[in-house]
């Protein structure tokens, strides 16, 4: 038991890869083994980091549950975890969101093997993400989360996968070029990737570099870390890759993509660009916001226009993703302030509840798309009176989703703005104005699936449409129990992270 | 007056002698089908001589014998081994040429030939030198001409003849000027005459340019090339080897011996005149011979003028007027003279079984005897001076030499000219690896060694590698050889 | 140590091959088991001194001195390295592997059919060179290895190549390495005489040479054509030309060797010979060999991105990694050192899995035209997971080898000119590019109705040589302890010679 106490972030990590190398060995052409196999190894992390949650003092400054290994001594980089509030919420998120995905996938049926273990080593590139402690163990798996997500995409995805698949990557790794490049330049500067020991230094750092005055270098580098994070997130105008990947990935790649992957680029901002370029953050958080609220703006007025039922969530994430980034903007400018403090905590519980309630919203379109084959709004309507208990989920997420009060999203939203507003008041105003049209598009999308006119051919024959399935219930139920228990109580998951927040500055 | 030593320094020349008349004696009682034996004899005997030299006749600190004709020293020593060899291997090969080898004067010649040119390489007086080229020449013009009813090789030996005549002419011209001017024949008391002021520069240099012209022809010096090609194309094949290598090498002694003798000091004005001269015909010569070995599609005259292009080469090292410098070129003949002699004993042995000898006949044969593929590939990449053949080590000292005196714009045009080499090597390489016979049925065209062939290509493509793995011996030797010029 | 496995393991080849000659030819399996065989023996004894290689020592080791030509100060010296010990067994696994997968299926054609034993005693004798160079600490006999190591290229490509370019592009390589080698030779005399001068003892041992103290206009003079000399091997831009026609032209294994080991042996010896010995001309123009890297890294990788013929694409994506080595050596310091050090390695082994799968699919397809490929994951898996896996460590990615190596170098670069660096990274972006969309059209999708039918998996020992391959670039990946520590050592000694920069 003592290896596992001293040894839970690194479990953690790699059960999931090691799980997945496991199963190349296993014998082939039984698809059920592969499907509960992944499924049960995917409770380990989650336990473990519960484990880790309950076993988490908040009140304690600093990272918790350290654990460093020699990984790469000729260039100064190791593997060092490390979580405090800020990770641990993503880490559960991750590990959360990762079995629920796996059940989701109970229904592919091409290749089911290579499907989990591309799953699983999704996992534990995206866990090691957040737990890094060393800029270049933090770019390494930054990269590696990459490589699954394209061949899910790319295999199991739908129509046009091929593209939006090679444009994804492609968006991805050239956005993180700068980042590679910027930290390269970190590690030339400091002999060392220790990102407690360069973010103790580097922004203190006045010495002019290759004969360029440091805080051009330090503009530069800030920018480079803030593209690839934008691409990640997306920020307009990064985000055109987002509706393409989302659309294509399959149903579980979609809950994982817009449920953590765009975490990823969030939390790039929190753990790497506030504490090391706290100056430039400031400088340029009236750019943040605006390109935030370009895409709080931009992004619900694209999802109202969509026809593909799928579009349309995926555009409302670059919605929601922009309430994030405006509560980091509002952070950066002001940092320190209560009201930024504020905005902070609104901004990662945001994420958190993104998390739930995007990946909610695929599955759901998943579980609809399975059945009648379309995604196509037009072609649905009515559909209430057939799918009760699927209407029920689909209005009860989608209200997450829109922000009503007593559910999580309204807790997050209402904080973001209520920190922002101070700092950043016309931004926040416009950005208010993108709520409204929230609510347009989330009822529009309500409207043309569950109500109306029936369309006839759903509800008979061989296109009837049956039921939502037990196991597919089974994925919705932990989401909506998270969904409404922040709503209703937020204070358990706040408490972690304000003190987190706290810490930050 | 007459020593042991006057003995050893001539004992390679009394065994060879006896072996002659051994072969006169012996010839007439075998009958005409086993006058090929006649062959065996002459490589026992060779190889037999070469051992008892060995044994006996080593040299120790140079001195001249025979009333200062005869200068009895590691160069001439080593040089006379190499014929012996070369004449041995020669002897392997005429056995199964019908029209060479079932006579017994062929043999006869051969050593007769043998014994001039090791004179050449231990003469130090003019008259001695002359007489050799001579005892050298006039038996091999004899056997370059040798196929009678051949209307080629007929015209061979006559080109041959008139060429060797001319040139020899001209060379003993410039020996008698070289007496009269001088009053001495000798050619290690020429240096010091030539110092004094008993010649202007420009008459020096006449005289030497005369001499040059005979040992050019041997060494077949652009622009005294002309003759090689349709000689060796039109002789025997084995005369032609034995014309390409030994021969050739006769010469490079006497021109070594030669220059160095006369040159003593290589930083006098006309040394270095004399030096530039030589560059100069050296890379004339290499570029020459390689740009006209490209085109080639008969493989006799593809060697036939690589084997000009590699007397440029060799030429480098005279040009350094050093130790090294000597020691280089006589490595070089070494090597030379082993991968040559293997590359004309392949196209003999092919144009034996076949009669062909274009490029293109040469498709498939390495299906058809993969054995003799190997060896073509050891000769011509030997040639090509890549490792691990005797030619590579032999390129790079003679470069090293070059560069250690200076001459590193010769050595550049040496290798751009290797370059050039490896391009032709390499294409008739193609034929044999590569391409096929217009059948494709190599299995029924087999190409079969006789046992003097096996022998004889076995041992020089041995040689061949072992001169270029385990050199030092062989440097050491050359070593020798030109620490007794200084 | 007086076992003398250096010389045990550069010679085995050479024994390998003689004894195959003398096999008769139609046994072509007992010819097959001997080049195994010796392989194995290779492989195990590489594998051996790069374990026993006293990381903490440092310096050359395993060290073997003969006098061979002591006129000439010529000697027969072998010894190791921390940059050559990983290129040993490089050689050793590249060599296994190129054996396996030449063994071939006589039922598919797959493999070397024609004339087997020739096949394989040239190629050995080239590992012969190969391995001859990586040991060799005495320059004559880096430059004999050399050679060696360079004419049966020619034969092997020109017998057995790819009928339509094979005449052509066996004599371009040949000449090219030629004319590379024997400019260096130029430089590599006149060294030694200067050396010679300069210290009153005239040798080629390079240890010794290193000691010579040439001066900078000597060194700034002479750098360039010795560097760039052996440079040509190593395929650096412009004189990249003759490389991806030789790796379309050769025969698998060939290709493997090619690309995988050969073009290490010029990365090497410009890195032994140009910078080791001529430190200071390396400073002087080491801005140029960056343009040059740079160059290559970019425009290889651009070119690759547009062929259409699979071996085409991996020829020049060779062009690009091995400018990334080029640019490591050119920083001239120690992350780029260390980098460049690893990416030898790692392109090696990624490079020859290239070729290897390459060679697989074309047996079997015979053609190598992207577009009239596809589908191949469900005809031959492994051989998909193969290529994918080399693909990631092409593109960098972290988990994989190239990442260990490339970071570094980028590392280095930034240490030295940083422009350089944000110029370069563009390629992986390309490298990116081209990879997966290669992947794509070849690997997956549907299988063309032409080849429907037609085509047979991997066989078992195809199998074992990408599982080797495949490991080496995962363990390096996850664990740059693996070999990192050890070219450090070499880098040391390197950084040594360069006066401690």
């Amino acid at each position: 038991m003592n290896f596992i106490a001293t040894h839970l972030l690194s479990l953690i990590l790699f059960t999931p890869a090691l799980a997945a190398v496991i199963m190349l060995f296993l014998p082939s052409d039984d698809h059920r083994l592969f499907r509960w196999f992944a499924f049960g190894v995917s409770f380990i992390p989650l336990t473990l980091s519960l484990v880790v949650w309950f076993n988490f003092r908040s009140i304690q400054p600093g990272f918790q549950f350290q654990e460093t290994y020699t990984w790469y001594a000729a260039i100064g980089s190791s593997l060092h975890l490390g979580v405090d509030g800020l990770s641990l919420t993503m880490v559960l998120l991750t590990t959360l969101l990762t079995p629920l995905a796996l059940l989701a996938s109970f229904s592919i049926n091409d290749n089911v093997k290579a499907y989990m273990m591309l799953f699983l080593f999704l996992e534990t590139g995206m866990l090691g993400v957040f737990m890094a402690l060393d800029l270049l163990i933090f770019f390494v798996f930054w990269e590696v989360g990459l490589v699954p997500m394209y061949f899910l995409i790319n295999q199991w995805g739908s129509a046009n996968r091929n593209y939006a698949s090679l444009k994804f990557m492609i968006y991805t790794m050239g956005g993180s070029l700068g980042l590679l490049l910027a930290v390269q330049l970190l590690g030339v500067l400091f002999k060392t990737y220790d990102l407690q020991f360069i973010a103790a230094n580097w922004s203190a750092y006045t010495d002019p570099i290759a004969g360029i005055p440091a805080t051009t270098v330090k503009t530069v580098a800030f920018w480079a870390f803030a593209i690839a994070f934008a691409v990640k997130v997306p920020l307009w105008p990064f985000h055109t890759w987002l509706p393409d990947a989302h659309t294509e990935a399959p149903t579980a790649g979609s809950m994982i993509l817009a449920g953590v992957l765009l975490k990823l680029g969030a939390y790039g901002f929190l753990r790497l660009i506030l504490p090391l370029y706290p100056a430039e953050a400031h400088n340029f958080a009236g750019a943040l916001a605006f390109l935030a609220t370009a895409a709080i703006v931009f992004g619900a007025l694209a999802s109202y226009a969509q026809t593909d039922f799928k579009r349309l969530v995926a555009y409302s994430s670059v919605n929601h993703m922009g309430f994030v980034v405006l509560g980091i903007a509002a952070a950066a400018f002001a940092a320190g302030t209560a009201d930024a403090t504020i905005a902070l905590n609104g901004a990662i519980l945001q994420m958190f509840n993104h998390g739930l309630s995007a990946a909610g919203m695929f599955f759901l379109v998943g579980v609809i798309y399975e059945r009648t084959h379309t995604r196509d709004l037009e072609e649905f309507g009515g559909l209430f009176p057939l799918v009760p208990v699927y209407g029920g989920i689909l209005i009860f997420t989608s209200m997450a989703s829109l922000g009503l009060p007593g559910l999580n999203g309204f807790i997050s939203e209402f904080l973001v703005v209520r920190g922002s507003y101070p700092i950043l008041t016309a931004y926040t105003a416009i950005s208010m104005l993108g709520l409204l049209f929230t609510g347009a598009y989330i009822l529009k999308g309500i409207k043309k699936v569950l109500h109306g006119p029936i369309n006839e051919r759903w509800a008979h024959g061989e296109h009837k449409l049956t039921e939502i399935s037990t196991r597919e219930v089974l994925v919705m139920v932990p989401l909506m129990a998270l969904i409404l228990w922040i709503g209703i109580y937020p204070a358990w998951i706040l408490d972690v992270i304000n003190k987190a927040v706290v810490m930050l500055f | 007056m007459f020593t042991s030593t006057t003995f050893a320094s001539i004992l390679p020349e009394i065994l060879i002698l006896i072996l002659s008349m051994l072969v006169l004696v012996v010839e007439p009682f075998w009958k005409e089908d086993q006058r090929r034996n006649v062959g065996w004899l002459t490589a026992g005997g060779l190889f037999a001589a070469m051992i008892i030299s060995l044994l006996f006749g080593q040299p120790g600190a140079p001195t001249t014998t025979l009333g200062g004709m005869v200068r009895f020293d590691w160069l001439g020593f080593f040089f006379k081994m190499l014929f012996m060899f070369a004449g041995a291997a020669t002897a392997l090969l005429f056995m199964d040429n019908e029209k060479v080898g079932h006579r017994g004067e062929a043999y006869l010649l051969l050593l007769a030939s043998l014994l001039g040119m090791n004179l050449m390489a231990v003469s130090t007086d003019l008259v001695m030198l002359y007489l050799a080229i001579e005892t050298t020449s006039i038996p091999l013009y004899v056997l370059a001409g040798f196929m009678l009813g051949d209307a080629k090789s007929t015209e061979a030996g006559f080109k041959y003849l008139l060429f060797g005549a001319l040139t020899s002419t001209v060379m003993l011209y410039g020996f008698s000027l070289t007496f009269g001017f001088t009053g001495t024949t000798n050619i290690y008391q020429l240096a010091g005459l030539l110092k004094t002021d008993v010649l202007s520069p420009l008459g020096a240099f006449g005289l030497l340019a005369l001499i040059l012209v005979g040992i050019g022809f041997k060494v077949s010096i652009v622009p005294f090339h002309f003759w090689a090609p349709d000689v060796y194309e039109g002789s025997p094949t084995p005369v032609a080897g034995f014309l390409s290598t030994a021969s050739k090498a006769a010469g490079f002694a006497v021109l070594v011996r030669l220059f160095f003798a006369i040159f003593p000091d290589a930083t006098v004005p006309m040394a270095q005149n004399w030096a530039m001269t030589i560059a100069i015909l050296s890379a004339v010569t290499m570029t020459v011979g390689n740009l006209l070995a490209l085109p080639q599609t008969n493989i006799k005259r593809l060697i036939a003028f690589s084997s000009i292009a590699h007397a440029g080469y060799a030429l480098i090292g005279v040009v350094a007027l050093s130790q090294l410098g000597a020691a280089s070129v006589v490595f070089y003949l070494a090597a030379y003279i082993a991968t040559n002699l293997l590359a004309f004993g392949i196209v003999m042995a092919f144009g034996r079984v076949t009669g062909l000898d274009d490029l293109k006949d040469y498709s498939g044969m390495s299906r058809r005897n993969p054995a003799l593929a190997l060896m073509m590939l050891a000769a011509f990449l030997s040639l090509a001076g890549m490792p691990p053949f005797g030619g590579f080590v032999a390129k790079v000292v003679v470069f090293a030499a070059g560069i250690q005196a200076g001459y590193t714009w010769l050595v550049i045009i040496g290798i751009i000219n290797s370059v050039v080499g490896v391009y032709y090597y390499l294409n008739a390489m193609k034929y044999v690896y590569l391409y096929r016979m217009p059948e494709q049925d190599e299995e029924n065209h087999p190409v079969p060694l006789t046992r003097p062939y096996a022998i004889a290509l076995a041992v020089l493509a041995l040689g061949v590698i072992l001169i270029g793995t385990l050199f030092a011996p062989w440097f050491s030797w050359s070593n020798a050889a030109a620490l007794n010029l200084f | 140590m007086n076992f003398p496995v250096l010389s045990i393991i550069t010679f085995t080849p050479m024994v390998a091959a003689a004894i195959m000659l003398l096999l008769p030819a139609q046994r072509k399996n007992e010819t097959r088991a001997v080049a195994l065989a010796a392989a194995i023996f290779a492989l195990t004894l590489s594998f051996w001194v790069f374990f026993n290689y006293d990381q903490a020592a440092g310096g050359y080791q395993f060290v073997e001195k003969y006098n061979w030509l002591p006129a000439l100060g010529i000697t027969l010296q072998f010894g190791v390295d921390g940059m050559s010990a990983p290129l040993v067994l490089l050689t050793g696994v590249v060599m296994f592997t190129g054996v396996l997968i030449s063994w071939g299926d006589e039922h598919v054609m797959a493999g070397i059919q024609d004339r087997p034993r020739e096949f394989f005693a040239f190629l050995f004798i080239l590992a012969t060179g190969v391995f001859g160079v990586f040991v060799s600490l005495d320059l004559f006999m880096l430059f004999f290895f050399y050679e060696i190591a360079v004419f049966p290229m020619y034969l092997l490509i020109a017998i057995w190549g790819w009928v339509v370019t094979r005449e052509y592009a066996a004599m371009k390589l040949t000449l090219y390495l030629f004319i590379g080698s024997v400019v260096s030779l130029v430089g590599v005399i006149v060294m030694y005489w200067v050396a010679g001068h300069n210290s009153g003892v005239f040798t080629f041992d390079m240890l010794q040479m290193e000691k010579a103290g040439f001066s900078q206009t000597f060194q700034n003079i002479w750098f360039l054509p010795v560097f760039l000399g052996f440079a040509v091997l190593g395929g650096i831009w412009p004189f990249h030309n003759w490389s991806p026609d030789g790796h379309v032209a050769a025969p698998t294994a060939v290709s493997m060797f090619h690309a995988g080991v050969l073009m290490k042996l010029g990365a090497f010896a410009a890195l032994r010979v140009g910078i080791m010995l001529l430190p200071e001309g390396a400073k002087y123009w080491s801005w140029l060999i960056m343009l040059f890297a740079a160059v290559a890294v970019v425009y290889g990788a651009y070119i690759a991105f547009v062929q259409k013929d699979l071996k085409y694409m991996i020829g020049f994506s060779s062009v690009s990694h091995m400018g990334l080595v080029m640019l490591g050596f050119s920083t001239l310091n120690r992350a780029g050192l260390t980098g460049a050090g690893v990416q030898m390695f790692s392109h090696g082994v990624m490079t020859a899995l290239f070729f290897a799968i390459t060679g697989m699919i074309y047996d079997r397809s015979h053609t190598r035209q992207i577009p009239e490929l596809g589908g191949m994951s469900r005809i031959m898996p492994f051989a998909a997971i193969g290529f994918i896996i080399g693909g990631l460590v092409s593109m960098g990615m972290p988990g994989f080898s190239g990442f260990v190596a490339e970071f570094p170098i980028f590392m280095g670069v930034w240490g030295s000119r940083w422009l350089v660096a944000v110029i370069a990274s563009i390629s992986i972006i390309i490298t990116a590019a081209y990879i997966m969309r290669n992947i794509r059209q070849v690997f997956f999708g549907d299988v063309p109705e032409k080849l429907e039918g037609h085509m047979t998996d991997v066989t078992v020992l195809d199998k074992v040589a990408i599982t080797t391959l495949c490991l080496f670039m995962i363990a390096i990946g996850l664990f740059p302890s693996f070999m990192v520590p050890m070219v450090q050592t070499g880098v040391e000694n390197i950084l040594r010679l360069l006066g401690g920069a």
